[in-house]
């Protein structure tokens, strides 16, 4: 009886050997959103950082306020978010720096083939929204305060509307479970083109509103300030970070998605300004 | 003198609802069978446990083989000892693997263990049952079991805390004489604890009696039995009748005492004069409705009304004939003399049943 | 209906496929869940034992500590260890937080109530008269202790079957705590959450089907175990 416990410490030191294996300083931890996760574009430029820089990630993706929160209290080394105001807000606080954009990729406004609304057509999403809550036509939301949930509240904000049950629906849930609910309700949503492109074959729903500048998604890379927490590894932050905006990996997001989809997901912007948009 | 191989001094143990065991000496000497009689809740259990060293007293001091135990040697003391008690409670396991537990404690190697353990199975004559799962057993096969299990272990000091209290007749007809043969061949030391007179009588060489947690009486079983040394061990060994008189005549070893306006003759030294105690057992009384009554040369003949009849096996008639006094009688007997409440009865006892007892009040 | 089914074929399709990640997956879960519910028990029989057997002031308290932690979430147990865990916190140095080790504690933690909450029962369970039974004939408070745990094995085997089956369906703790890394804490349940929230309903029933096959086998065998040493 008293072999158990220690077995079950060696079990446990072998379990957790591979990952601590690691050296504190060797490992990043990146936070980041779920939809930037969801699109697959992280899961071949991290392990492409890694064979180049010998560092480890950790890529932790959360909601955008949690991931933005990690890395002002230094429980992430480098933080990729699409949320530009919010971004600006901790910027300007002090509390993440040297935010850098990396790429975007733009939303859609999605609905059923017959358009009840009328909103197919518009140049405008504010105006196809509008169209859509004076025909209460049902709409999706994600409702889950995601980039993509608070990308959909400015536009709303701005049509002058609010929106409520019964035609507005908030499903809580992720891109592709949200995208799912439309489709089987036949509502329109607003949903990245990386999940509509995913999607495309399994759904009925059509593209109403794209191209619009209010419906550009734009991801940046902040790093963290090594005084946030202890143990803040700066340098491996900042050199994903550099990383995400150097040629090669630009060069990776401008072509990611093409062979899958036919065209790609994102437009790499390194260098650019928020003002460029 | 045989030493002793257990010793209790001034051992005091407090209950805070209960009865307080206080026991200021007392020795167990080498290959007898002491017994602790007393009624329930006399502390009885309490000083067995004291004794075999699975309960502190609060205090005083146990000794074992004349060196005082101290809390280091405790456990090792406590492995030369062996306790059964009224319960048999057997683990879930095979019943041989049951009886070998206590070898087992204490590092016994498997092969000793059968041996052993097969022995011990043979001699309480439960060799049979020796794969069976333990709990499956009756009441009576499973303390032959615990028997085993305690007797395995040859210990210096048995403990048996009322053992044959949960088995039916029968089977304590079978499993006593069994007991006491076996412990008169090994020559075990035992204190066997009991409120169960007859048991104490057979297997017994002394007998301590404990009422309220003190020990009134503690020396050979024929004389406290015959000799009980207050009316409260009196009236627990089974004297009912207890009768204070004075002395009127004394002669060559009888002497008459007045009692109740009558008179019994008592085989006694005391003087005229002399205030005494007397004890008389139901069963030394015999009744009979001859008139006469003269059949027996029983020196007290006493006439007297029948005042009541408790069931029992025997039944107690209680008579009076100037005083209280209580026999012992057959149902056959009650039925064939026609006992009842009024009927006119004759109480006869030999003037040796009539015993002093001791001069405690 | 048929979705069901699409989740069944593909669970059947990728174990036969021997698709690495998924047999990564479901090995991952195991060994985690496995060793956690090891340390639960290597931690919750002495404590049970502990609590059944002994006296001593503020016993109540515990034993009502214990009651209450068989019932706690294990989301608010894994909120409380990534706190333990983070960078700041008082064992960040330990820097475990998003590696297996992490999930194997938080679920420790969460099964270490149970395991000790059936323990104190079965033990209390077992008379007191037969404690001293033990002892009469020699045992010592440890070996006596280790008797009164074999008597009481069955209801301990159902301990140990609750602890892991609790653990090894439990998400929330599992998720903040592991972060749900692809490769390193991507566990049954995390993935299943995953692919759900991406929509992806056949590859999710498929991990749950794993997920309730694998709990059954095990489940299975713990029973055969306990059954069989009925006499």
């Amino acid at each position: 009886m008293p072999r158990l416990p220690l077995l079950a410490l060696a079990a446990l030191l072998a379990v957790g050997s591979p990952a601590s294996a690691r050296t504190p300083s060797t490992t990043v931890i990146l936070s980041t959103t779920t939809s930037a996760q969801d699109s697959g574009l992280l899961e071949v430029l991290v392990p492409l950082f890694e064979r180049q820089s010998g560092y480890t990630v950790k890529t932790i993706a959360v909601g955008t306020g949690q991931a933005l929160a990690l890395a002002a209290r230094g429980e992430a080394d480098v933080t990729l978010a699409h949320a530009p105001a919010l971004e600006r807000k901790y910027v300007a606080e002090g509390r993440l720096r040297n935010r850098r954009l990396v790429m975007y990729n733009d939303f859609v406004v999605v609905g059923p083939a017959d358009d009840p609304a009328g909103a197919g057509g518009e140049r405008s999403a504010i105006a196809a929204l509008r169209k859509i809550a004076a025909s209460r036509s049902r709409f999706v939301s994600r409702g889950d305060r995601s980039g993509t949930h608070q990308l959909e509240l400015a536009l709303w904000k701005q049509a002058g509307v609010t929106p409520a049950a019964p035609w507005y629906i908030e499903s809580g849930q992720g891109m592709g479970a949200t995208l799912a609910i439309a489709d089987d309700r036949r509502a329109y949503a607003i949903t990245d083109r990386a999940t509509l492109l995913a999607f495309a074959g399994r759904i009925r729903l059509v593209t109403m509103v794209e191209g619009d500048r209010a419906l550009l998604n734009v991801y940046s890379v902040m790093e963290v300030d090594p005084a946030n927490g202890p143990r803040v590894n700066a340098a491996g932050g900042k050199a994903f970070a550099d990383f995400m905006v150097a040629p090669e990996a630009q060069a990776v997001i401008r072509t990611f998605g093409v062979e899958k989809y036919g065209r790609p997901l994102f437009v790499p912007i390194a260098g650019k300004k928020d003002e460029d948009f | 003198m045989s030493e002793a191989v257990l010793a209790l001094r001034d051992v005091v143990v407090r209950y805070p609802r209960g009865v307080t065991v206080g026991v200021p000496a007392l020795d167990v000497r080498a290959r007898e069978t002491l017994a602790l009689i007393g009624p329930n809740g006399s502390g009885k259990s309490t000083l067995l446990r004291v004794m075999a060293l699975l309960q502190a007293p609060g205090e005083g001091a146990v000794s074992f083989r004349g060196r005082p135990v101290t809390a280091a040697d405790g456990l090792a003391v406590r492995r030369r000892m062996a306790v059964v008690f009224q319960q048999p409670l057997l683990a879930d396991m095979t019943v041989e693997d049951d009886v070998a537990l206590g070898l087992r404690f204490r590092g016994v190697g498997a092969r000793e263990r059968a041996a052993r353990a097969g022995r011990w199975l043979a001699r309480l004559g439960i060799a049979a049952l020796a794969g069976r799962p333990a709990r499956t057993l009756s009441g009576g096969e499973a303390q032959r079991v615990a028997l085993a299990r305690a007797l395995v272990l040859e210990p210096e000091v048995l403990f048996l805390d009322e053992p044959f209290a949960a088995l039916d007749a029968p089977t304590r007809g079978a499993l006593v004489p069994e007991l006491a043969a076996i412990l008169r061949a090994e020559g075990v030391t035992t204190v066997l604890v009991t409120h169960d007179r007859g048991e104490a009588q057979a297997l017994a060489d002394r007998v301590g009696v404990m009422i309220a947690g003190r020990l009134l009486q503690l020396d050979e079983t024929a004389r406290v039995f015959g000799a009980p040394a207050s009316e409260e061990v009196a009236r627990f060994l089974g004297v009912e009748t207890v009768l204070v008189g004075d002395v009127v005549e004394a002669d060559d070893g009888v002497a008459v005492v007045g009692v109740g306006g009558r008179r019994v003759e008592i085989v006694s030294s005391a003087r005229p004069g002399d205030r005494v105690r007397l004890g008389i057992r139901p069963e030394d009384v015999t009744l009979v409705t001859d008139a006469a009554g003269g059949h027996s040369s029983a020196r007290n003949q006493l006439a007297g009304t029948v005042v009541g009849i408790t069931p029992g096996s025997p039944l107690k008639v209680a008579v009076d004939c100037g005083f209280p006094l209580v026999a012992a009688v057959t149902l056959r007997s009650v039925t064939e003399l026609g006992l009842a409440p009024g009927v006119r009865v004759t109480a006869v006892f030999t003037a040796t049943a009539a015993h002093v007892i001791g001069t405690g009040d | 209906m048929d979705l069901l089914l699409a989740g069944v074929r593909r669970a059947v399709a990728l174990l036969i496929a021997g698709d690495a990640e998924v047999w990564s997956i479901l090995l991952l879960s195991l060994q985690v869940s496995g060793t956690a519910t090891l340390l639960a028990l290597g931690l919750g029989i002495p404590a049970g034992a502990l609590l059944a057997l002994a006296r001593f002031p503020g016993r109540t308290l515990l034993v009502s500590a214990v009651n209450t932690g068989m019932g706690l979430p294990p989301v608010v147990v894994g909120l409380f260890v990534t706190l333990l865990l983070w960078r700041s916190g008082p064992l960040g140095r330990w820097e475990i937080l998003y590696t297996p080790a992490a999930i194997v504690l938080a679920q420790a933690v969460i099964a270490a109530p149970i395991v000790t909450g059936i323990t104190l029962a079965a033990v209390q369970n077992v008379p007191e008269a037969f404690r001293l039974q033990l002892l009469g004939v020699g045992a010592s408070r440890l070996q006596m202790v280790w008797v009164v745990l074999r008597e009481a094995r069955l209801p301990m085997l159902a301990a140990v079957m609750a602890g892991f089956g609790g653990i090894i369906s439990e998400i929330g703790a599992s998720m903040m705590v592991g972060g749900n890394i692809k490769g390193q804490t991507r566990t049954l349940t995390t993935a299943m959450v995953l692919e759900t929230g991406k929509g992806n309903f056949d590859v999710a029933i498929a991990l749950s089907i794993l997920l309730l096959a694998l709990v059954f086998l095990v489940n299975w065998l713990l029973t055969v175990i306990q059954q069989r040493r009925r006499a």
